[in-house]
């Protein structure tokens, strides 16, 4: 099995996206998904949001060329709603976005983040709010993201985060993809099997 | 006697098959369906790390997201469609995947072809590449939308690393009233709950409305669920679970039937078991409700206005005025009277038999309005056969209705079914996010499929109870 690079911490300047309910939808817009690779997929990132239908440029904060190299996302409230597809995390780390922060997120988009080793930490309302002006008054201020002590640190402020322990455990430790774990379970899963009544099929 | 337990608690204790280092599950996947947008990647890593799939006979696959609905004929118009058919065949062959292909009289959407196949079953856990698997959940299964590398886990090991949510009992008691639908039933759900109501939570739906529901109208509230932020919900097995499942494909065969029976119904919740939250809706306050903005949440009844931005909080504003400048609408005023340009009767929400006998009900003798384009897309190949074999189709067709061959169609546009510019559809689908019927400025209002028929003959976003002549009950 292939090892992974713990993610404890990332720096970087940081693009901010205020609006609760961002759906994945909205991150990589289904006719991306007509693929059998995730090759594609960080040009499209927001695509809509972008750009128009004839391809200028909305001036997006994404296209600002001062955020160009922008490592932190930061995001409302049950960001990564709507539909299961793991191309919008994917999409966001092929974009160079290394982690997000946001005022919560939805479960599934959550956990396909984390299996692909990329944060996404909460934070409280107001503490969101106050690095938002910030990132958005400041397309050079510099955004620390701590997932190991769970902190959000720009200009000078520190705020507290939130993630639960069973995926800060593993980003942390570089263990996020489960697979070699879950193969190691296979004695007692065909016990499982055989308990459940499979197998008689076969 | 032992302590009382929820059908959430039966199926994680049965299904466990052991604890993971960061605390988290190793939990058992009794039936995994696949289909060609989310698997290509997942049998690609398979092959990277020199895996195969561990239980190809609990795998399922079929074609749905990408098939055109106009035109069977291969190659596809769109040569990457073609590929991702080819690859799934090629997928499909290699692992041995039992596959229900276009053409063979069981293909269609992936949530429609379970059920119809009688491989959805009550007390499993049942996961699926797609958020909307929550369907599943009207058997009293656990099921539930995953990501690419989950489907590879599940390919490779039949297992998922997962965290136990908590419960909340949403009953709906009482009886709806004439001309609202489990359609609305959900949507008012989602409205009263928020579109993140259900992070963290599995939804239980309980009292006298699901009792008396057919397993369709329990699959169109289920289905629904993830759009409340719950990534799963369920309705306890029952009599009418039962009977549904009699006699179909992958169902027991007779010698097992009984003990199949009485170990499906004892995975139903406990009474006296512990819920997290509980939830309680009265039946009567359930309105024909219609999406106005730009997520499952932001909806109304038929007949009451929708919010203006002075209206609300300052926190919801900058979502208020997003939404009805993308919608174009006016806030203050009922979506009665917004003018449609395409009727979608179609999705894993409301594709399904009873939804066209329905629907056919009232369009017997009617026609669509000149200028709308109405569409009506069977969920399955079964669902179109039964339909035909009825003459559904027919009414459909003379009422004005085009009528296609199965897919997700114009749900989420993967295909050529798109909207265009920024033509609104009133839509029986389960998403209005922006651009999600294929065009970014494109606009949808989500509603049940019968006010879906009422738009389409009127052009105009209507009450389905006044356009049809369905008597209002007189609220005691």
């Amino acid at each position: 099995m292939r090892a992974f690079d713990p993610v404890k911490t990332v720096s970087g300047t940081a693009v901010a996206l205020p609006g609760d309910d961002i759906d994945t939808d909205r991150i990589i817009p289904a006719r991306f998904l007509k693929a059998v690779t995730f090759d594609e997929l960080g040009g499209q990132l927001f695509f809509d949001e972008r750009f128009d239908e004839s391809g200028r440029t909305k001036g997006h904060p994404l296209d600002e060329p001062a955020r160009a190299n922008a490592s932190v996302l930061v995001a409302g409230v049950n960001f990564g709603c709507g539909s299961s597809r793991e191309h919008a995390p994917r999409a966001l780390a092929r974009a160079g976005f290394r982690a997000v922060v946001a005022g919560s997120f939805a479960e599934i988009f959550f956990g396909n983040a984390t299996g692909v080793g990329l944060p996404c930490l909460s934070l409280e309302h107001d503490d969101l709010r106050e690095l938002t002006a910030a990132v958005l008054a400041d397309p050079a201020l510099e955004v620390n993201v701590d997932v190991e002590a769970l902190r959000v640190s720009a200009g000078g402020r520190s705020y507290a985060a939130r993630m639960p322990e069973s995926a800060r455990s593993v980003l942390v430790a570089g263990t996020y993809d489960p697979l070699s774990e879950l193969l190691q379970g296979l004695d007692q899963t065909l016990l499982v099997a055989a308990r459940l009544g499979h197998g008689a099929r076969e | 006697m032992s302590r009382p337990k929820s059908l959430l608690d039966k199926v994680w204790e049965t299904h466990a098959v052991r604890d993971l280092a960061n605390g988290q599950t190793q939990l058992f996947i009794d039936t995994h369906l696949v289909h060609e947008v989310t698997s290509p990647q997942a049998f690609a890593m398979l092959k990277d790390l020199g895996l195969n799939v561990l239980m190809p006979e609990r795998t399922f696959a079929t074609v749905d997201h990408i098939v055109p609905t106009h035109t069977r004929a291969e190659p596809f118009e769109d040569p990457m469609a073609q590929e991702m058919i080819t690859a799934l065949r090629r997928n499909v062959a290699e692992h041995a995947v039992p596959f229900f292909d276009v053409g063979s009289g069981n293909q269609g959407i992936v949530h429609m072809v379970g059920p119809e196949l009688g491989i959805t079953q009550p007390g499993t856990t049942i996961v699926c590449g797609d958020s909307h698997t929550s369907t599943h959940g009207a058997f009293g299964a656990i099921a539930f939308g995953i990501g690419t590398r989950e489907v590879r886990d599940v390919l490779a090991t039949q297992t998922l690393a997962l965290s136990k949510p908590k419960l909340r009992r949403i009953e709906v008691n009482g009886r709806l009233g004439p001309g609202v639908y489990a359609k609305d039933v959900v949507l008012h759900i989602i409205r009263t709950l928020g579109v993140k109501g259900g992070v963290g939570y599995a939804y239980e739906y309980a009292g006298d409305v699901f009792d008396s529901m057919s397993m369709e109208e329990r699959m169109t509230v289920c289905n629904m669920s993830v759009e409340g932020g719950a990534r799963f919900g369920y309705v306890n097995p029952d009599a009418t679970t039962v009977a549904y499942l009699e006699g179909r494909r992958y169902a027991p065969t007779a010698a097992e039937w009984d003990a199949a029976v009485q170990s499906w119904l004892s995975f139903g919740s406990d009474t006296g078991c512990e819920y997290d939250d509980v939830v309680i809706i009265r039946a009567e306050d359930v309105p024909p409700t219609v999406t106005w903005g730009l997520n499952p949440g932001q909806s109304v009844a038929i007949d009451e206005p929708i919010p203006s931005p002075q209206d609300v909080s300052e926190g919801e504003r900058p979502a208020v005025e997003e939404a009805l400048a993308h919608m174009g609408l006016e806030g203050g005023r009922p979506m009665t009277g917004t003018r449609i340009d395409v009727a979608f009767l179609g999705s894993c929400t409301n594709a399904r038999l009873s939804d066209f006998v329905e629907v056919a009900r009232f369009l017997e003798g009617r026609r669509v309005h000149p200028g709308v384009k109405a569409i009506a897309v069977p969920g399955s190949e079964r669902v179109k056969a039964e339909c035909e074999q009825r003459g559904i189709d027919r009414v459909l067709q003379t009422a004005g209705f085009e009528w296609r061959a199965a897919g997700c169609s114009m749900c989420l546009a993967m295909n050529p079914d798109k909207l265009v510019g920024d033509q609104l559809c009133a839509s029986s689908s389960n998403r209005n996010f922006k651009g999600r019927q294929g065009s970014p400025t494109g606009r949808t209002v989500l509603m049940s499929p019968v006010m879906v028929a009422a738009a389409a003959v009127t052009g105009v976003v209507s009450d389905a109870r006044e356009v049809f002549g369905v008597r209002r009950e007189v609220m005691a």
